[in-house]
């Protein structure tokens, strides 16, 4: 019985490192993108389009890395459109987010019908056992037989903590996004940063949508990330602008998911609408309570004026 | 503040979209299949070319290519289209991925307008549309489904399916094949013909054998592919290596079993070998070209509705489609064959 609860709560883990991939690119990525100040609420999208883009390439050409690519290509595409739109058009940066999600549902779910038309799947990537690491008991099972992608994700967590609060260019990104008059007056390019930071949050996104097609689903479907964009987004006000917070917050709720898939084959008697709801209910309850909002950029979603406002 | 405010709906909208999207992306609802008379005498060829166009519109909840439920009528409207001689004798227009019920009711109306002679709804959340639209155009045929209400009208057919029947023949299967006597299914929401399937899957299980384990999830959702394949990785790591499921979600859940590499899978709605060639046993196929044959006709002689009807295996509205690529040893298949002698018999009675 014991060994039991003991594989069950390993399953659990496992599940929960892997459901959280997707949620730490994105949310990394729209980390980055607010630490200069700009609010994409167009994640969602970028990741359908990243999705996409894997899962073709994938398809196309049998190589994964095909598909990262190209979706990190099609990430970066997205971004550029992003960045036109709010940092140099200015446009009010939620509403054109939002824009930005629906269109990348749109693009895909057309892209998907015309080029490939019925559902298939692809041979993503697989679980890769790490040398004497996988073998430690439980522990290896939960941390070290992941597939590259997870790896990668939770790698990216210290390279973004570090980039972001240890290197010249970081604190460039703060500046930014705290006091982008500052910033100005000393010789900071406030329209380049933004740029960079928003492309580059567009390209983790686009990767969060090729762990979801071709190393956790291994298919593309119309509106595959269910509404994942959205979530990540909420993860970074969760996480407080740190990858540390962030890191805390997809791996909560990608555990409350797991949980909860696994609380039905358990047998355990709640309704299962109640389940379904647990994570998003999380979400909302953790996001009113935490007092992070002092973290809060300075100037996230404002437009930066030379001389004005 | 303001910021707070966008993020707070930011943070909504997937529980809205779950929300919202769950009873409007559940095709088929609520549909008690008992109080169908559904003498669907279907003839291949009971359709003539009539000398006038037939025009059909048709609205979906999901796409025409979703290997499911939309799939299946959009596929039976073309076979008709083929047998009627073609897009001269016999249009179809379509609309898929009405998720939201308002554009749906719109574009119901729409057609209507546009004098078509059958709209089909398919999908059980545009009932309310449909009573309300077809008291509007008198003269337009309308049918919906999956459901066993007409309405009382003279111009609106209704049509089910019996998913349980198919249910139980890969239950029984099901439970023939597994070695681990532990079976996973993975459901979206417990309504409609995902609930029908499941129950009779579950009575052809323990008609077999009633001590093999069954675990059922539901992910809440017709559409989260990624909480699907979650959902089956969790039977397949308690041990489970027999998978079923229902909605087009569940392309998920047959990349999961494909990943598990030794996990079997049956299918409903559509045939889902293409998905994983090696693993799909069987699928149940809906088939409306059976019902369709016999609709079709009766509005060209001026009959626009007032008829339910049920796609049974006892009519070939439902099918057992054994996939050639899957090795089945010839004593399990002789016992999903007597299961389905015996539903279609009538020595069987599954219940929805």
């Amino acid at each position: 019985m014991n060994e039991a609860v003991l594989a069950t709560v390993v399953a659990v883990l496992a599940a929960s490192l892997r459901l959280a991939t997707p949620y730490l690119y994105a949310s990394l990525g729209e980390m980055f993108a607010q630490r200069s100040g700009v609010l994409n609420l167009g994640v969602d999208g970028i990741m359908l389009v990243g999705a996409f883009v894997a899962f073709y390439g994938t398809l196309t050409t049998g190589s994964v890395w095909v598909g990262v690519a190209g979706a990190m290509v099609a990430g970066l595409a997205m971004g550029l459109l992003m960045s036109v739109v709010s940092v140099t058009l200015k446009a009010e940066q939620g509403i054109s987010g939002i824009g930005l999600s629906l269109f990348g549902l749109g693009l895909s779910s057309l892209l998907f019908k015309v080029l490939v038309g019925t559902v298939k799947t692809v041979d993503g990537f697989r679980p890769i056992r790490l040398p004497l690491l996988g073998d430690i008991p439980y522990l290896g099972e939960i941390f070290f037989t992941q597939s590259p992608p997870v790896y990668v994700a939770f790698l990216l967590v210290p390279i973004s903590w570090y980039v972001l609060e240890r290197t010249p260019w970081g604190l460039t990104v703060r500046a930014v996004g705290q006091n982008p008059a500052a910033a100005d007056t000393l010789g900071v390019n406030v329209t380049l940063t933004r740029y960079v930071c928003v492309c580059l949050g567009a390209v983790f996104a686009g990767l969060a949508g090729a762990s979801l097609s071709i190393a956790s689903v291994n298919l593309f479907q119309e509106n595959l990330t269910a509404g994942a964009g959205y979530i990540a987004v909420a993860l970074v006000y969760f996480g407080g602008w740190r990858p540390v917070g962030i890191l805390m917050g997809a791996l909560l709720f990608g555990t409350v998911t797991a949980i909860q898939l696994r609380m039905q084959v358990l047998g355990i008697a709640i309704p299962s609408d109640f389940a379904v709801m647990l994570p998003y209910v999380l979400t909302i309850v953790v996001l009113t309570f935490s007092a992070n909002r002092a973290r809060q950029p300075a100037a996230l979603n404002q437009p930066f004026e030379r001389g004005g406002a | 503040m303001k910021i707070r405010k966008l993020l707070l709906v930011a943070a909504a909208l997937p529980i809205i979209v779950a929300a919202c999207g769950t009873p409007a992306a559940s095709a088929p609802s609520v549909a008690p299949q008992s109080a169908s008379p559904a003498a669907a005498t279907a003839s291949q060829s009971a359709a003539p070319p009539a000398a006038k166009l037939f025009r059909v519109a048709l609205l979906m909840p999901s796409s025409t290519t979703d290997l499911a439920f939309s799939q299946s009528m959009y596929q039976a409207l073309v076979a008709m289209q083929g047998k009627a001689g073609g897009q001269a004798n016999f249009e179809i227009k379509f609309t898929e991925n009405m998720f939201s019920v308002p554009d749906a009711q719109a574009a119901i109306r729409d057609y209507a307008s546009q004098g078509f002679d059958l709209v089909v709804a398919h999908g059980s959340q545009y009932g309310a549309g449909v009573e309300e639209i077809a008291k509007d155009f008198p003269k337009v045929s309308f049918a919906w489904g999956t459901d066993v209400n007409t309405f009382g009208l003279p111009n609106v057919f209704a049509y089910t399916a019996a998913a349980e029947q198919g249910g139980y023949v890969n239950g029984v299967l099901a439970a023939t094949l597994t070695k681990s006597r532990t079976i996973g299914v993975t459901g979206p929401v417990e309504v409609g013909d995902a609930k029908t399937y499941i129950a009779g899957f579950s009575q052809g299980v323990a008609a077999v054998d009633p001590a093999i384990k069954i675990s059922k999830t539901w992910t809440g959702s017709f559409s989260d592919v990624a909480a699907m394949t979650e959902a089956a990785k969790a039977h397949i790591t308690a041990g489970a290596d027999v998978l079923t499921g229902s909605s087009q979600s569940v392309v998920g859940s047959i990349g999961a079993a494909k990943e598990a590499g030794n996990v079997l899978w049956f299918g409903t709605q559509a045939d889902q070998a293409s998905l994983a060639p090696k693993l799909v046993v069987a699928s149940q196929v809906y088939d409306w070209t059976v019902i369709l044959g016999d609709m079709i006709p009766k509005i060209q002689s001026g009959t626009l509705g007032g008829e339910t009807y049920t796609l049974q295996l006892s009519n070939g509205g439902l099918k057992i489609a054994f996939n050639p690529g899957y090795a089945l040893s010839a004593e399990a298949k002789a016992v999903a064959d007597k299961a389905i002698a015996d539903i279609t018999s009538g020595a069987v009675k599954v219940t929805p």
